[in-house]
């Protein structure tokens, strides 16, 4: 396709250099104090972005949430908030689920409602003991679906050793709740003599994965039905409270954090701990287990496996010398079977999470802007 | 995965990475400009410039689709999605794109029915399951994109839809480039020209960047291996003498292009006598339209846009970086006002635009290298 | 937006012949292929996808071409690092 062409446009010299005189440098410094700046949230109305566990979240959390409620406990911004309650140490946390499609391969809302729950509380070092489940649903839903969902959790409750003690049900009108929504909250045990908190990593400690990466963000996706793409993936949801536990008998203080990788996948959490600790982590691509179907899908889509959402898999950051033992415990037990090393803790750079590529290239894994995949948990 | 991981091979990279360093004169820089908004994306998210001599640098151009439209034509679309009728379907790239009063993402939460598809035909097929509603398409992307487009309009043409309709923001790559020939500013020493582009228009059409502005072009593919070869290639014309029009990615572009497809594209879309490109100005013959023969699926003659052009903010300098004038953090407001969550310009908002790419991938290396030479 | 992978053909579709299966590493999906003549794409072939059309067969030999260049790049690199590695200067 040709033809004549002629411009009209700001092509000046002097337009464009309107920054002489300040160094490269100097402008990474500003861009690393803006980055530091206080949270703000700037819109006007929530996007979904707010929602998939990125930079948005993260400032609406801080800005909205942290500002009114502020409180040291949940100030940490752990897995699950750390309270001692009349001499005895506990764990409690909450999270909804709002998974479109409600079923798909490997489980459902349910299950994945039991097992979130069950899993912050578990990451935390903590004994996972009693949930409370809050339903909220559409007018019009069916029964069976329900009765379906619910023996998901019973069963997924007695597998991970919890009961559900509470619960709450409200039914709202056709057109709202997409069928079914679930909260859960959970309160556990912190039976064990030290405390684990991302803000404990420290340059040198290791960082380990406990398997493959993305399967259920993945599978989420394409169940969906709006990809036309076939491919044999199941969701990894499942309690961790075994592989957790079977880890800190291990290596006991030598387990600095535990974060379970669900929304926005292993680069948000260690993205999370790198802030927190105020360390750096460098992550080698080629370490970090993915399954080929996984990787398969991701490229063909354009999305990258490490910031997608996992509902059976957590990030373990360990001092140095139990990076060994970690590595043998977590392989031990069949849900880490493929655990790996994945990555260590540097001082340099501060906050930053960098990928050392299969390539050898170097490049940042900065928080998610945007979201990319809606509606995964 | 095949024809994808041999490509990626550290032990190759290295190898050419040797020869590239090898065949610099010494004393002498080179600028060569990778104008495919993917070659960006690649080169940051691998790291290539650690692999490259501090005396070749690469400079971004404009090939980024996203990037380039202006604000008045997402705040058309948005105005064409506010109607409840309406479904707008658009590429992910175009969710957070500002426009004159936000993005479509912006537009979505304030009620506009807006989805995310991955292909045109997602969006035919969205309109076959909702009858009773129009869906529009925004299409967006060079020539690499708009055969989909016009194939999908064949195909909604073929089973009689009525309510599918495309907003097209299809443009062209010549005229970029030679936009970027013309400007005073630059002073480039080859290209890596665009691989997927090429697969349709094939690399005959180059041969006046070689012939009339007596600089290489080398198509260029999108593995590391690719752009690292095709870096070695340029080199080499530039020490051998030569200037030619070369193809690196001959495994897929074939050196005609794809005749079905350009026939396609000549079937159902047309040349715009002009078109805005932000931070480019207006352009001629650079950006397509759908012919008269499809045009009940043209969204602009369905729906009444307000077409008003919208000046892009003051501190915007996209326009500059879009050129390679600018380096992106040389932009005033670069990582501070302008950041991917805040974005003021395309740049930062689209995954390959140079800002982005910059601010996610190669802020640190650029830090680390400049803390070593401080030392 | 210049996302192109490319996907091995395994199923033409007989009562749709502009749609072909492709597969990716393991996943499969359905491509549009009416940027071809009908009979230029075949089961077994390699073609690069771009927004669910397939925009490019792949030439094998051309492929196999550049990858051995490359390999002999990469042979002749290491062998010169061995041959370093291995010199003495007296």
């Amino acid at each position: 396709m040709s033809g004549e062409v002629t411009i009209d446009g700001p092509v000046t010299e002097a337009g464009a250099k309107a920054v002489a005189g300040v160094s490269e440098q100097a402008v990474m410094e500003r861009v690393a104090r803006a980055r530091r700046a206080r949270a703000r949230v700037r819109e006007e109305r929530l996007t979904m972005a707010h929602g998939a566990g990125g930079k948005a979240t993260q400032s609406l959390v801080e800005a909205v949430f942290l500002e009114a409620f502020h409180n040291p406990q949940l100030a940490a911004l752990d897995d699950a908030a750390a309270l001692t309650v009349a001499g005895t140490r506990l764990a409690f946390t909450t999270d909804s689920y709002v998974v479109s499609p409600l079923f798909f391969p490997g489980g459902d809302i349910g299950e994945l409602a039991v097992n979130g729950t069950v899993n912050d509380l578990a990451v935390s070092g903590a004994r996972p003991l009693f949930l409370s489940a809050g339903f909220i649903l559409e007018e019009g839903f069916g029964v069976a679906d329900l009765t379906r969902i619910v023996t998901s959790m019973a069963a997924a409750a007695k597998a991970a050793d919890v009961r559900i003690v509470a619960g709450d049900t409200k039914v709202v009108q056709r057109g709202q709740a997409d069928g079914c929504y679930i909260t859960t909250a959970g309160v556990g045990l912190r039976d064990r003599a030290h405390d684990l908190g991302v803000d404990r990593a420290r340059p040198g400690d290791v960082v380990l994965v406990s398997g493959p990466v993305g399967d259920h963000g993945m599978t989420v996706l394409i169940a969906r039905g709006d990809l036309d793409l076939q491919v044999d993936l199941r969701s990894d949801t499942a309690s961790l409270h075994g592989a957790t536990a079977a880890l800190l008998d291990a290596c006991g203080a030598g387990v600095r954090a535990m974060r379970d990788a669900t929304r926005g996948g292993v680069a948000t959490v260690l993205n999370e701990i790198a802030r927190a600790a105020e360390v750096g982590i460098v992550v080698d691509e080629e370490a970090v287990p993915v399954r080929p179907g996984v990787r398969g899908a991701a490229e063909l889509l354009g999305i990258d496996p490490l910031y997608v959402a996992c509902e059976g898999r957590f990030v373990a950051v360990v001092a140095p010398d139990a990076a060994d033992a970690a590595l043998a415990a977590l392989r031990g037990h069949p849900l880490g079977e493929q655990a790996a090393v994945i990555g260590r803790v540097d001082d340099d750079p501060a906050h930053l999470v960098l990928l050392r590529t299969r390539f050898g290239g170097t490049r940042i894994m900065d928080l998610l802007v945007g979201d990319p995949l809606p509606r995964i948990c | 995965m095949r024809f994808v991981d041999e490509f990626r091979d550290a032990e190759q990279a290295r190898a050419l990475a040797a020869r590239i360093a090898a065949r610099c004169e010494p004393g002498r820089t080179y600028k060569f400009m990778e104008v495919c908004g993917g070659h960006t994306h690649t080169i940051y998210q691998h790291g290539l410039e650690d692999y490259l001599p501090e005396q070749v640098e690469l400079v971004h151009g404009p090939g980024c689709p996203v990037c380039v439209i202006p604000m008045g034509r997402v705040d058309d679309a948005i105005a064409i999605a506010q109607r409840p009728e309406v479904i707008l379907t658009s590429f992910g790239d175009m969710m957070r794109v500002p426009g004159g009063d936000g993005s479509f993402l912006d537009a979505k939460a304030a009620g506009a029915d807006i989805r995310m598809v991955y292909s045109p035909l997602d969006a035919l097929k969205i309109a076959r399951q909702h009858p009773d509603r129009q869906v529009v398409f925004m299409a967006i992307g060079f020539e690499t994109t708009a055969p989909s487009t016009a194939v999908t309009v064949l195909r909604a043409k073929a089973e009689g839809l009525t309510n599918f309709s495309v907003f097209c923001n299809h443009v062209t790559i010549l005229p970029a480039i030679k936009a970027i020939l013309d400007s005073p500013d630059q002073r480039l020493d080859g290209f890596l020209g665009p691989g997927h582009v090429s697969t349709v228009i094939g690399c005959e059409p180059y041969r006046f960047i070689a012939e009339q502005y007596g600089k290489p072009l080398v198509v260029a593919g999108f593995e590391p291996l690719d752009i690292l070869h095709s870096i070695d290639m340029l080199l080499a014309q530039l020490a051998e003498g030569r200037c030619e029009i070369e193809n690196q990615y001959s495994r897929v572009v074939p050196w005609d292009g794809n005749p079905t497809a350009l026939k396609v594209l000549g079937d159902v879309l047309e040349l715009r006598p002009f078109f805005e490109w932000r931070g480019l100005g207006f352009i001629s013959h650079s950006a397509l339209r759908l012919t008269e023969a499809y045009a009940d699926f043209d969204a602009e003659r369905r729906f009444d846009v307000p077409g008003v052009r919208v000046a892009d903010p003051q501190s915007c300098q996209c326009g500059e970086v879009l050129k390679g004038v600018l380096k992106p953090w040389e932009c005033k407001v670069f990582g501070t006002a302008c950041t991917p969550e805040t974005p003021i310009g395309t740049c930062m908002v689209s995954p390959e635009g140079a800002c982005a790419a910059y601010y996610n991938f190669g802020r640190f290396r650029r830090q680390r290298l400049l803390q070593v030479t401080a030392r | 937006m210049c996302l192109g992978i490319p996907g091995e053909v395994v199923e033409i579709m007989t009562d749709r012949p502009d749609l072909a299966q492709v597969d990716v590493s393991g996943v499969r999906r359905a491509i549009n292929i009416g940027l071809f003549e009908p009979g230029e794409i075949n089961e077994g072939d390699w073609v690069l996808i771009h927004v669910g059309f397939a925009l490019s067969k792949i030439d094998e030999a051309e492929a196999t071409a550049a990858m051995d260049f490359l390999k002999s790049l990469g042979d002749a690199y290491a062998d010169e690092l061995t041959a370093l590695r291995s010199s003495t200067i007296d």
